[in-house]
């Protein structure tokens, strides 16, 4: 992981413990103490941008109402047939944010939604990665017909508006929270492809790589031990962006009425509140709260992932 | 320019959009659910099956998988897409509607955003960590968060719910006047919707104009201008600037499909009469006629408006078109 490593100017300690007090280290030893050292020095540049730290703070703290959040919220308050309060109720001392046609709370909901829209968020990002990086890597280290055709359909999925191919696809489909998912996953890995085979490219012709070949490594290990481990640190940080963009993806879905009718996303919550009426009724507390909620949560992954890009890329770091 | 650039450009262009339309081909026939039982699920369901079985024959769905590929083919070559199933119309006259009101909007609102945007970018850059570059990119990250429709949303409240300066939705108000009162009336539709798209896009232009002049401010013929004694304000209009506008105004091309597809959902918020609208009207109706044409479309815009950037990019920087 020697990219991950922000200042290389500065020697590496290589003496951390007394020689005397440590068993004779193994590889696996020596390379963990290197991973955590360079996780560390990472750690300490990262503490320094402010953007990056005010982002981090929010992401965790996203994270932990998607995760309890719902726990404390009673299940009639988001039930459409048990919700207690009366419809389009303006914000309250009893319905912090009002209620909705159904009479359920718009806080309950927004609440119940963090949890669709972070999950979402995080599983369109996995099918991105997995797809963007196994195609990436495909095509930069096997080059010759592969790499061609590979990168004749990175370039073409480039190219296509997504939202147009989204919405083909999402109608054809049908709205589930799957075929979302996987929607905006086939939608959006191939900028992550073309920016792993390029990295791959690089990679596959430093020497440790001709080393571990002419040792009798094969495909499988060069790829998990050399390239893969190398192409990370870049990835890294289009990891953290995809998961804010595919948020809004989801969002946009939603709002086009392609989403998922039996849960509870904040797009979703807009988009009911637009169907029935609520612009024209002036309902503000049923659009403008779940609208709040995603630009502060695509807000923060996008903060912390230019700061990351800051360290990783070398070509942006501060002159 | 080399002749060589622009015919491999072009070539292609035309291949990406060969692929586009044998993709549309076969995502409506391989894809789980026939063609025939998605008719069935949207529009169709109030057709008698005679109808259905005419719309069949009219698109070849009858024919077996090569020969339905033909028909495709030259059905749309010659711009036949067959019928909306909601209106009975030919789709083809339904789209030439609806595309005037979306190049007005998309138009304009590219046009504003790319000036400001750039013109943010440019600002902010020199200045790096100014109070001007810091909000400007602080304001350029939440915008660039906002949902396009969101922002719609909260627009139509604020200026038409609450203070009643402008129409609410539609591209006129019908009034039938002429020329001048016309043109004012048109624009009092367009402002908020093109406002809309603007406020969406501005952050993105902003960010990479900013960050593409950065990285112009660090090359040695910047130093070097400076060492001459070149004054600031001729080191950024002569030396800076125009080498970092170019890959910016690439991006700016390429991200075309972007404000194509942010127009979407703003003309569903506006009831604004363009192919934005139909597609969402396409979408709530499942009419698949309408929505494979426009995909079709979308791609066709995206694909002329990349190409036009890459002859543009070659015409101006030869190190490109060598490349």
């Amino acid at each position: 992981m020697q990219t991950l490593d922000p200042t290389p100017s500065e020697p590496p300690v290589l003496v951390e413990e007394p020689a005397d007090l440590v068993p004779p280290k193994s590889p696996r030893r020596i390379g963990w103490a290197r991973r955590r050292r360079a996780l560390s020095a990472f750690w300490k540049t990262y503490r320094r941008s402010r953007m990056g730290m005010v982002g981090l703070v929010m992401m965790i703290l996203f994270i932990l109402l998607a995760v309890f959040g719902p726990l404390f919220v009673p299940a009639r308050n988001v039930s459409v047939a048990f919700a207690t309060g009366k419809p389009f109720q303006p914000p309250s001392l009893q319905w912090p944010l009002g209620t909705d046609n159904f009479g359920r709370s718009v806080l309950s909901l927004i609440v119940v939604g963090s949890r669709i829209s972070l999950i979402v968020g995080f599983a369109a990002t996995v099918v991105t990665m997995v797809l963007g990086a196994g195609i990436g890597i495909a095509s930069g280290f096997y080059g010759g017909k592969t790499d061609t055709l590979l990168n004749a359909l990175t370039n073409w999925f480039l190219v296509i508006p997504w939202i147009a191919l989204a919405i083909v696809m999402a109608s054809i489909l049908g709205p589930t929270l799957l075929n979302i998912i996987l929607i905006i996953g086939i939608t959006s890995w191939a900028g992550t492809a073309r920016l792993v085979r390029a990295q791959a490219l690089t990679v596959k012709e430093r020497p440790y790589v001709e080393r571990a070949r002419a040792l009798g490594g094969g495909d499988v290990h060069t790829i998990a031990h050399h390239i893969l481990p190398n192409v990370m640190p870049v990835i890294f940080a289009n990891t953290v962006l995809t998961v804010a963009l595919s948020i809004l993806a989801e969002t946009t879905l939603s709002l086009l009425g392609l989403g998922d009718p039996n849960s509870i996303s904040w797009g979703g919550i807009i988009n009911e509140a637009f169907q029935a009426g609520a612009l024209s009724a002036g309902y503000w507390w049923w659009i403008i709260p779940p609208g709040v909620m995603i630009v502060l949560v695509v807000l923060a992954f996008t903060m912390c992932g230019y700061a990351l890009d800051e360290i990783i890329n070398p070509r942006l770091r501060e002159r | 320019m080399g002749r060589k650039y622009l015919a491999r450009k072009t070539l292609h262009a035309l291949a990406t959009l060969a692929f586009v339309l044998a993709f549309n081909f076969f995502l409506f026939r391989v894809m789980p659910g026939d063609p025939v039982r998605l008719l069935a699920r949207g529009a169709a369901t109030h057709m008698t099956p005679q109808r259905i079985a005419e719309i069949e024959h009219e698109q070849g769905l009858d024919r077996p998988l090569p020969q339905q590929f033909v028909v495709y083919a030259k059905n749309t070559l010659t711009g036949q897409f067959g019928i909306s199933f909601v209106t009975n119309e030919s789709v083809t006259s339904v789209i030439g509607r609806a595309i005037w009101p979306t190049v007005l909007l998309v138009g304009s609102a590219t046009l504003i955003s790319t000036f400001f945007g750039l013109w943010a970018g440019i600002k902010g850059a020199w200045g790096r960590g100014s109070l001007f570059d810091t909000t400007s990119l602080f304001g350029s990250l939440v915008l660039y968060s906002a949902p396009e429709g969101w922002l719609g949303m909260i627009l139509l409240i604020i200026f038409v719910g609450t203070f009643h300066w402008f129409p609410a939705g539609q591209m006129s108000s019908n009034t039938g006047q002429t020329g001048i009162a016309n043109v004012l009336d048109v624009l009092s539709h367009l402002f908020l919707p093109c406002m809309t798209l603007v406020l969406g896009y501005i952050g993105e232009y902003t960010i990479i104009m900013r960050s593409s002049l950065l990285e112009v401010m660090g090359e040695d013929f910047v130093m070097t201008a400076r060492a001459k004694g070149v004054p600031d304000r001729l080191v950024r209009r002569s030396h800076a600037v125009p080498n970092a506008l170019l890959p910016t105004l690439t991006l700016v091309f390429y991200s075309f499909g972007f404000i194509l597809g942010g127009s979407v959902i703003v003309e569903a918020v506006y009831s604004w009469p363009g192919l934005g609208q139909l597609t969402y009207r396409a979408i709530q109706d499942l009419d698949y006629n309408v929505i494979q044409a426009v995909f079709l479309l979308f791609s066709l815009a995206v694909i002329a408006f990349n190409l036009a950037a890459d002859i543009t990019y070659g015409y101006l920087d030869p190190r490109v078109r060598e490349a």
